[in-house]
Parts: structure tokens; sequence; C-alpha cells
């Protein structure tokens, strides 16, 4: 006997726009299970749980939920139908408290006590803890999500949809997720992890499907896949590209780039962020910050990139920096404005007179062609470019702005393996150029490691370095240092 | 159909309905329209224009009366000064409260529109009110003051000129100049403004709002020298009001703004030919301009719903 999948999606096919998003995909997702939708940006995964959640109307091909075939018109009625999903940026009131913010989703009449004694039962009887009186704006990203997620469990939600859900995540934080949802499988509740982590499909998944340009290329269980398969389905016939440039000596003599002296750096409430922060960065060096959120390395980074004033201390760096945020849609670039027009931003503190149009145009389409940014040209917006080439184009810009000098804030967020190969690459190139030197930033311990000569760690707004452990790969002194434990 | 006709006469059916009516009446537009066009562009939602036209009115008022001995060469370039420094005062209010105090602009500049009606009827009772003391207005401004004619026996006078001159020159300063870029940049992506490109945004749209009421002032200083030669209460029918719709209706573009503010300008106009001739109330025409403001914030918004789906 079996029992029939908690989702069922056959043969959906999903025009938008000009391009041809979904060509006949599927995906079965087994009811108590944990299955991991896979592919590279733009390769559908999102539209199609769109699809199943009812956010979006398939052009053909059937949604069954529990085995009966169901045709939502909208998230209400795939919410009604008892699916939930937690989207990549969330969908949250910031100025509203927790209770107001999971009771919005709700068709109920509010009553803030019952809500509230909700989400405490809730926080009792699946381990996700929020405090319902606190403001959304004041929690922390992980926190958020965890209001995302109370919000889909207090409709009933039973399938559960998380996309990209570790994006925006620490590791340790990563970790508690990756717990508490097989605590959640293992009570009956089926999830959907939308993802390009390999690592992370291959750690929690029981099954895992594989997208590539809209149509489904694998479809198997956990155990009877590796790495290499998966990897090879990703990306097809073209060969992966190396992640690991190797790491980076160190030359303790040259030239110091990027120099602090008891920086310390205090936020408009008067919160210390830094405090009494002091690192050198040498020429050719790829310097790595770690740390869980809201531990100092925000300002840091910003500090070093000349984009926030220190409170007290001293800062060398050099006169321009290049610097990548982590929000690059409201941080990097203005999307309803032009390539031409995002590239002429960047100096347009600076500038004076007349814009040479012309002149930044070409200058634009050098960019464009030397860091592969697919785009129709220099004057299309920001905002029709996927999240891959929006970055490439930010880096690139960065790199012209000042060539050897570069910041990176979580740099590969969002992006698909060969994308963020490159901008992994662009920013050791700032590095390698003649006096150059860069720092970066990522959740992704793995990605440092790979990239950088040395690591600091920041906590409770201190910022410490890490000795490199003399086996390359034990991580526990990493793990060690987010936590702000000693070595 | 009568009041079709009617509406159609009162704006374009006579040498007399285009040059002395239609474009008279586009002349303030012109300038408010550029006011709340470069305001909303840097993100500021300046919808005070109404209330910095008064003031500017004022202070043109005040030049035109205390330096009635001048030469019109004197005369003319001091009150279109006075009149951009009191929009500018009056507009630096509300851009002080945003900047010291994050009061909104939307509330504070619509505050201070009712603020200024109440300054007009004080001075016209008060310091500038005429000597016998039994008008609620000024002395009819001297000839100096009275800004010249544009066409022999029409009454389109200077400030259309001014107007288009502004116009052509927001626009330049907007699409070419780096200053015109940080302005597009700040209202477009005010955070990538300042963490990618480096500008002090509190400060650009501290200034922004300072020109948007420069622009209305003159509006103001436009319509006391030119039309009315005089200061005095309801001088103007809500031409900064308006302003909202011409500039929404040209796209934030100023030479848009050129085309909008005259289609406007004839709207105004044929409503008043319409009320005389065929009998139909004039406010029939701010149902008009009410749909035809609807219609471009849907056209505007499926736009952008389409953009964001693609």
């Amino acid at each position: 006997m079996s029992v029939a999948p908690a989702l069922a999606l056959r043969g959906i096919s999903k025009q938008l726009g000009s391009t041809r998003a979904l060509e006949d995909a599927h995906c079965t997702v087994r009811v108590g299970t944990v299955h991991a939708l896979l592919g590279e940006n733009g390769a559908g995964k999102t539209t199609l749980m769109r699809i199943a959640f009812g956010a979006l109307e398939p052009d053909a091909g059937s949604v069954a939920l529990h085995g009966a075939t169901r045709r939502f018109h909208s998230s209400r009625d795939a919410i009604a139908a008892g699916i939930g999903m937690v989207h990549q940026h969330f969908m949250l009131v910031p100025a509203f408290t927790v209770t107001e913010n999971v009771a919005l989703g709700s068709r109920r009449r509010f009553n803030a006590t019952q809500v509230a004694a909700r989400i405490r039962a809730l926080g009792v009887e699946t381990g996700l803890a929020a405090n319902p009186d606190a403001r959304v704006r004041d929690l922390a990203v992980g926190a958020q999500q965890r209001v995302e997620v109370l919000k889909a469990l207090a409709n009933g939600a039973q399938v559960l949809i998380l996309d990209e859900p570790t994006a925006v995540l620490s590791p340790a934080e990563s970790e508690d997720l990756y717990r508490w949802i097989r605590r959640f499988v293992s009570d009956g509740g089926t999830v959907v992890l939308i993802t390009h982590r390999l690592a992370e499909a291959l750690a929690v998944a029981d099954d895992v499907t594989v997208l590539r340009r809209g149509r489904t290329v694998l479809a198997q269980s956990r155990s009877s896949v590796d790495e290499r398969t998966l990897v090879e389905a990703l990306g097809g016939d073209a060969a992966p590209v190396a992640l690991r440039p190797g790491v980076r000596p160190v030359d303790a003599e040259a030239d110091i780039v990027f120099a602090l002296e008891h920086v310390d750096v205090v936020d408009a409430r008067g919160v210390a962020r830094l405090r009494d922060a002091s690192l050198t960065v040498r020429r050719g060096e790829v310097l790595g910050v770690i740390g869980v959120e809201n531990s100092g390395q925000r300002e840091l980074l910003r500090v070093l990139a000349g984009r926030l004033e220190p409170s007290a201390g001293r800062v060398t760096r050099p006169a321009r920096v290049g610097f990548v945020p982590e929000d690059r849609l409201a941080d990097a670039l203005i999307p309803t404005m032009s390539l031409t027009e995002n590239l002429v931003l960047a100096d347009a503190g600076i500038q004076r007179g007349v814009i040479p149009w012309a002149e930044r145009e070409s200058e634009a389409r050098a960019v464009i062609s030397a860091h592969e940014v697919v785009a129709t040209g220099p004057r299309s917006p920001v905002a029709i470019l996927s999240g891959g080439n929006q970055q490439k184009f930010v880096v690139g810009r960065e790199r012209a702005v000042s060539p050897a000098a570069l910041v990176a804030e979580n740099p590969t967020r969002g992006l698909d393996l060969r994308a963020s190969a490159r901008v992994l690459a662009a920013i050791a190139a700032a590095a390698d150029e003649h006096r150059g030197a860069a720092v970066v930033f990522s959740s992704d311990l793995d990605e440092i490691l790979g990239l950088t000569s040395r690591i600091v760690a920041c906590h409770g707004g201190r910022v410490t370095e890490v000795p490199a452990p003399a086996d390359r790969l034990d991580r526990a002194p990493y793990t060690r240092a987010l936590l702000g434990l000693g070595a | 159909m009568d009041a079709l006709v009617a509406l159609w006469d009162g704006a374009f059916g006579s040498a007399f309905a285009f040059w002395s009516a239609t474009l008279v009446r586009a002349t303030p537009l012109l300038f408010v329209g550029l006011a709340v066009a470069v305001a909303f562009r840097a993100g500021v939602l300046n919808i005070g224009a109404e209330g910095q036209l008064l003031i500017g009115a004022v202070f043109a008022s005040a030049v035109a009366l205390a330096l009635s001995g001048a030469p019109r060469v004197v005369m003319i370039p001091l009150m279109l000064a006075g009149g951009m420094a009191g929009g500018a005062l009056w507009s630096g209010i509300a851009a002080v409260l945003r900047r010291r105090f994050g009061v909104l602009e939307v509330i504070s500049t619509i505050m201070l529109n009712f603020v200024a009606l109440a300054v007009v009827s004080w001075v016209v009772r008060g310091p500038l009110q005429e000597p016998t003391r039994i008008y609620p207005q000024t002395v009819t401004f001297v000839e100096a003051a009275r800004w010249p004619f544009l066409v022999p026996g029409q009454r389109l006078h200077l400030g259309f000129v001014l107007g288009i001159i502004a116009a052509l020159a927001l626009w330049f300063v907007l699409a070419r100049t780096a200053a015109g870029f940080r302005v597009r940049a700040v209202g477009a992506g005010p955070r990538a403004a300042q963490s990618a490109g480096g500008v002090d945004a509190d400060r650009l749209t501290f200034r922004v709002f300072l020109l948007s009421g420069a622009l209305a002032g003159a509006a103001g200083a436009s319509e006391v020298g030119g039309v009315t030669w005089a200061l005095y209460e309801g001088l103007s029918p809500g031409y900064g009001y308006t302003a909202i719709a011409v500039a929404l209706l040209a796209r934030l573009d100023p030479r848009a703004v050129i085309a909008s503010a005259i289609l406007f300008g004839a709207l105004e106009a044929g409503g008043a030919g319409m009320q005389r001739d065929a009998g139909v109330p004039a406010v029939a025409v701010q149902v008009v301009i009410a749909m035809i403001l609807l219609a471009v914030l849907a056209a505007t918004r499926r736009r952008m719903s389409l953009s964001d789906g693609a």
C-alpha cells in the first residue's frame, strides 16, 4: 500500500514574460519527508513552488494535494488547504508585533490574546520560540524567519515550503533550522526546501528534485544520489567551476593597505557596535571576516570601505575602496535605473558639471563584457537582470572604481555556483593587483576558508583573529570564535 | 455637446482664448508643475506648492510696493527674486521639520498651505493694505512693477517665457549634469545613492525642497506681476494643487511639464468658458482633471506591476 504524496506537481509549464520559466516540470513530495528542490539561479525552483502555493497559476499541468487534484486561484486557497510558504524576502510588517504579523495571515477575527497564546503554544509544541509582543523590526533575521514559519503553522500548514531559508542565516542559525525541520518532519509534517546549496540538500533531505532551465532533470531519493551526480544534474554538460582557489599566503613584511587602530563605532541609538577594533591587511592579502548577525561585522566592513565614520580610533585605507554590500538592490544598485546610470552612481558624490554620458555608456559596456554580465545592453534597467548578473555588475563596477581595494559583504548570497565562482575570483583578483588587498565577510565558512589568507571573527563588537588550525579542514576553532569562545 | 464646444472655444476658440486665457493660466501651472516635479524626482513629496506660491506672491508684492520708484529692469528681477525667496522660505520650514524632527513633508506642507492663506489674509488687511483701508487688498502696482506683455493686445506676459526657460534648464540639469543625477539617484534609490555613491541624501533633499519652494514662489511673483498687479485673497484658484496633476501627467519630466501645463491651462480656461456659454458648472472640469490623474496613476501602476512580474 502507498500513501498519496503530500504534494504532486505534474507536467507544469509556465511562461513568465518572454521567458519559459517551466517546461513540463514535475515534483512529487512524500508525506513526512524533507524534499530538496535544487537548481541554479533562474532554473525555475521558486516559480514551481509559487505555483504549488497558488501565487501563480500554471499554463499547463496539475497540482495534487494528498492525492486530490486542486486548482488554487490564490495563495489564500493554498493556505486554506494546508500549504505554507516562507519566501526568501520576508513578508512581514516591520512596525507590527509578532502577534499582529501572525494574525495578518489569518481569516479569523483578530484577538490579540488568543493569537499570542497560540504562538506560545506553538513554541512549546514545535520548539520555535518567539516573543509575541516583540516588534518585528527589532528582531534579528533568524528570529524574523521563525515568525514567518510560525505564521504558516498558525494557519495550519502541514506542507511547508522554505525558499532559500539559510541564505540569510549564520551557520549556527542554519543548524538550528535544520534541527527544527527534522523535528517538524518526524511529527508528520512535510517540508520542501528550495536551495542551491548542495551540502544543505545532502545533509537534511530525504528526496531530491533538480530543475534545470525549467525542466526536471533528476528526481531521486537522497540515498541513491551522491554529490557528483547532483553537480552534473545541476550544471549539465558544463564542468563545475572550482570553488576553491586555494589558501593565500600571508607576507608579514608587505605594505599595509588597510589598518584599524582602536576603532569604536557607536550607532545612532548610543549602542556600541564595534569596540576597540584593531587589525591590519597587507598587500596581496584577502582578509576573511566571520560573525553571526549583529556582531559588529557590518560596521567593521563599512568602516574599512569608508562608508561609515568611526566614533573613535584611527583608520588607514586607500582613498577609494570598492564596496560590495550584502543587500545589493537597496545599497549598491538603483533597480529602475539603467546599467550606465548605475555605473555613474559610483561617482555620484564626487562628479561635477555635465556628465559625459556617451563615454560612460562605453565604460558600462566594458564592465558588461569584462565580467560576463548577461544583459541586452548598457541601457537596460538593472531590475530586469538576474541576481547573479546584478552582482557581477556591482563587482565589476567597484573594481573599476578601485581596482586594488575591495570590501565585500556576503558577496555570493543568492547566487548559483557559477556566478559565485566568478564573483569570488574577482575579489581575489583585486588582492592580486599591485598594492592590492581585499576584505570579505561571508556567512558561509567554506567560502571564506577557500579564499582568504587570514580570518578574523566578530563577536559582540570585538574583533579577534582566529589562528589557522593545523588541520585545514578543522572547523572547530571558527565555530568557537563565532560563539565568542576562546581558542 | 454644447458644453464640449464651449470648453473648446474657451480654450482654443479664438486668438484671445489661446493667448489671453489658456497660456495665461498655463504660466503659474508651469512653475508649480516644475516645483512638484523636481521635488517628487528627489523623493520629496512637496504638496505645499499652493502655500509656497502664496507666500511668493506676498514677497513679490512687498518688493513691488517698497521699491515703487525703481525702474523696471531693477523691479522685475527683484520681484522674481523676492517671490522665489518667499517660496523657499515657506518650503524651508517643512524642510527643516523633516530634517531635524523627521516630520513627514506630506503633512507639514499641506498644513502650511492653510497657514499661507491666513498670512495672505493678514497682510492684505494689515501691513500691505491699500491706504484707504476699505478693501482687503494692496494698491495696484506702479507701471514698472507690471510685467511686460509678449503679444500686442494679449494678456500673455513675461512669466510664460521665464517658465519655459525654467523648464528647459531644469530638464538639462536633471538629464545631463552630475547634480541632476544626484537628485534622480536619491529619489530612485536613497540608500544606494548614499552607500554606493557617497551622496549626502539629507542635504540634497533639503536643497531640492528649497528649490521646489522657490519655483512655486516664482509662480506667485509671476501672478501678481503679470496678471493681477495687486495682492488679494483668492489669488490662486488652487494652482498649487493642480500642479500635482500637471507634474504626474508629465511623468515628472520638466519638458513634458510644458505641454501638460498648457493642457491644464486650457481645461481651466475652457471650464470658465463652458460655465459662461453652456451653463455647465466649471467644477465639471475638475472631474475631467481627476479622471486624467487617475488614468495616469493606473497606467503607471500597471507598468510597474508588469515589470515586476517579468
